[in-house]
């Protein structure tokens, strides 16, 4: 059966289409864009009058937790709350506690998250045994089981030969690798950024070097082993102005920000308020604007949720015991929608950076609204007010700062390979 | 639980009730001046009274209080202790002694089981930075918390001590010219100063240490910063030393304690730089021939024990502004 979507607002971002017109999928793909073609006599109408219809996103890194830490969040939960928000596609990061070092792992997974049905899961795999950064993983087998590119997470390196010898291997392997900035012995038990807030607060502090010495680091490794660098989270300015740079002289680097990172500073820790304690760090006023230029630039290819739920206890505790990280899957596109709002980005640009950008990092053929695409698309209503409240989260996690904020836009409809994964239509009406 | 769950009040703005009045004592950052000096005013009521008229009017009768010491000091616990017993409390003394590694109950379960047990005060002591101002955030409303020392974030009795020190000796601190001395970034007690200082409207306040013990931003505390001790010593009416701990060597934020002696080691030929008639202070415990020296510590100019002493009426005038004594009851 095709699903005609009628006089929505098509934005397909990867080619600048912006324009009112019907879309029809079918066999969960999409089979005309803005064609005059009659549907077929059974085709279901979505008349869409006011709402915008974009592909859906691609959320680069969200930390699911299982296998492993199953107590923080599932599969199940998550891919729930991300149909919910717009995202179809999730790549799964590996940590120390969901180690993905094997293909049997990466197959678990596909399977899980194939059967909830919920959202495409891509994963990330291990580069190193348990990710302690010495003994390689078998990175052949990891790609063939599917994994979009290999990580070493927050964990360090042993030193900088192990690094090398791992992006050549991965490099062997068409791998790209996703690498978290940061010099360990510059971060030590840092848990804020180094500046006013922290030296007032009297909290261990991580400088912005921590992660520009390691960006500098990996560029002069990417030009020796021929790997290809996607930098995760970058946080500085100092890292924004080196990977501009870089692609100047002509290096294939991509980057992603997170999408906290771009509304929330050091000064949102001066309540000491574990919500807000991420890793990287929130950073200064003026490290948010080199960001958000990044992004206008085009340095920031994409913006990612980098969603880490927790149960209540592991924020329940002053600040340096607590965990880092924000739930924040339910987030992203409210957020990144401010960016339009607050003037930084165009529509296009913006959804960009959640969708074909991203794609084009894990050479997903998503993210687009292009005929003999898969039909992963969100439905949007641009004029509805709401307020996040942790009541109303549907991630496992609600460690969220941003409750109470106010938000302009809501997904009103996901559909994932055509069908419609949120609302729900499996399932009776409540 | 999840009514809890999101961003409290400022520290400065939790320690206050609406009408103005101190509820906890967590960091002196945000206290209003007046506040300040009523403290100091309540402890000079202490100070002059002796110490058997005390104990005729007890404030505190019928109160608890529990020293919740996750990090051992004998000596601060000691002047808690006295300060509540002086005012007629009863005193519960927990020596709770647990790393963060090591799992067990939580500290928000250990405060459940406190305030069960009919707590009026914690006096709280921990290892990490925001700890008072997280047990004041989750204790019951009839509770008070007093931090007694907070990672290196805040020692506020500590600092109040120190500035009724200062205004016993000194007066008014708008013409003062006040030197904080040696680890600054590991330092408590030298941001609870600096707030202090600078809200009672201290005329300069200076910082002498090496860059590696000074941390990032301080400037903006409002404070000058000086590298070289000579420099910083001159014309100033209070030098304060800080207590320099021996694994600052290990981090390779200073050579050695020789030189460390040689270049911020507070000297009688520093003192000459100085006022003719400036105080030198500590808040214990010394380290002799490391930040200071014998002859300077034990000199007419310091008034390291004169310190002590006021800690104790200090924390008293805490306890019973706290739990709503009235200063008429003492009398």
């Amino acid at each position: 059966m095709s699903v005609v979507i009628r006089n929505a607002r098509v934005l397909d971002p990867a080619t600048g289409r912006d324009e009112v017109t019907s879309v029809v999928i079918g066999d969960g793909r999409i089979r005309s864009v803005g064609a005059p073609e009659a549907p077929a006599p059974d085709a279901r109408l979505i008349e869409a009058g006011g709402l915008w219809l974009f592909p859906g996103l691609i959320d680069l890194a969200t930390w699911l937790r299982e296998p492993g830490l199953d107590h923080k969040a599932t599969l199940a939960t998550e891919t729930r709350a991300a149909a919910a928000s717009g995202i179809t596609t999730l790549c799964h990061q590996p940590e120390p506690d969901v180690s993905i070092d094997s293909s049997a792992q990466v197959n678990l997974i596909h399977d899980i998250a194939d059967s909830l049905g919920k959202a495409n899961v891509r994963v990330v795999g291990n580069m190193t045994r348990r990710l302690r950064g010495q003994q390689l993983t078998n990175m052949g087998s990891l790609r063939r089981a599917g994994c979009v590119g290999v990580t070493n997470g927050w964990q360090p390196f042993a030193d900088l030969y192990y690094m090398r010898r791992a992006m050549e291997y991965a490099a062997t392997h068409d791998l790209t690798v996703f690498v978290y900035p940061l010099e360990h012995a510059l971060a030590a038990e840092g848990v804020a950024h180094e500046g006013e807030v922290a030296s007032r607060l009297g909290l261990p502090a991580i400088p912005a070097v921590a992660e520009t010495v390691a960006v500098a680091q990996t560029l002069a490794l990417l030009e020796l082993t021929g790997a290809r660098v996607h930098f995760c989270r970058l946080s500085a300015a100092g890292s924004v102005r080196l990977i501009r740079q870089a692609r100047q002289e002509g290096l294939l680097v991509t980057a992603d920000v997170a999408a906290h990172q771009l509304f929330l500073t050091e000064k949102d820790l001066m309540d000491f308020n574990s919500l807000c304690h991420v890793m990287p760090p929130l950073r200064s006023e003026a490290d948010r604007q080199a960001l958000l230029e990044g992004l206008q630039d085009n340095t920031i290819d994409a913006i990612c949720s980098d969603h880490q739920p927790h149960e209540i206890d592991a924020k329940m505790a002053p600040l340096q015991q607590t965990a880092p990280g924000i739930s924040a899957l339910e987030t992203l596109l409210p957020l990144s929608m401010r960016l339009v709002q607050d003037g930084v980005l165009d529509e296009l640009t913006l959804l960009g950076k959640l969708t074909w950008q991203p794609a084009h990092i894990i050479r997903s053929e998503a993210g687009r609204i292009a005929v003999e695409a898969p039909a992963d698309l969100v439905l949007y209503d641009p004029e509805v007010l709401w307020e996040l409240s942790f009541q109303g989260m549907l991630s496992k996690g609600r460690n969220t700062p941003f409750a109470g904020w106010s938000f302009h836009g809501q997904v009103r409809q996901t559909f994932l390979s055509g069908l419609c994964v949120h609302p729900d239509e499996r399932r009776e009406p409540e | 639980m999840h009514s809890h769950f999101r961003p409290g009040p400022l520290p400065l703005a939790m320690q206050l009730t609406p009408e103005g009045r101190l509820k906890h004592l967590l960091t002196t950052e945000g206290l209003p001046a007046s506040l300040i000096h009523e403290i100091m005013d309540r402890a000079e009521q202490f100070v002059t009274l002796p110490a058997k008229q005390q104990k005729k009017a007890p404030l505190l009768r019928g109160k608890t209080v529990m020293n919740l010491f996750f990090e051992n000091s004998t000596r601060t616990r000691v002047t808690f202790e006295t300060a509540a017993q002086r005012l007629g409390a009863d005193v519960a003394n927990l020596d709770i002694r647990t790393s963060s590694a090591s799992k067990g109950e939580s500290l928000l379960d250990t405060v459940r089981n406190l305030e069960a047990m009919n707590a009026d005060i914690f006096v709280v002591r921990h290892e990490h930075a925001g700890t008072a101002q997280f047990i004041a955030r989750y204790s019951a409303p009839h509770v008070s918390v007093l931090n007694a020392g907070d990672g290196r974030h805040a020692h506020p009795t500590q600092a109040l001590l120190d500035m009724f020190t200062i205004r016993q000796r000194k007066g008014e601190f708008a013409p003062l010219r006040v030197a904080i001395v040696g680890d600054v970034m590991h330092s408590r007690v030298a941001r609870s100063q600096i707030h202090a200082l600078s809200i009672l409207g201290t005329g300069e306040i200076r910082v002498i240490a090496p860059r590696t013990l000074v941390p990032t931003g301080l400037e903006r505390m409002g404070v000058r910063v000086f590298h070289e001790l000579d420099a910083g010593l001159k014309d100033v009416d209070v030098v304060i030393m800080l207590r320099l701990q021996r694994e600052r060597m290990e981090g390779a934020l200073l050579p050695s304690e020789s030189e460390f002696f040689k270049l911020y080691g507070l000297k009688p030929e520093n003192l000459e730089r100085t006022r003719p008639d400036a105080i030198v202070m500590h808040p214990g415990p010394i380290n002799r021939g490391v930040e200071i020296d014998t002859e300077v510590a034990d000199g007419p100019r310091s008034v390291i024990l004169t310190q002590v002493t006021n800690g104790i009426a200090v924390r008293m005038a805490v306890m019973a502004m706290v739990m709503g004594a009235q200063a008429g009851g003492v009398a």
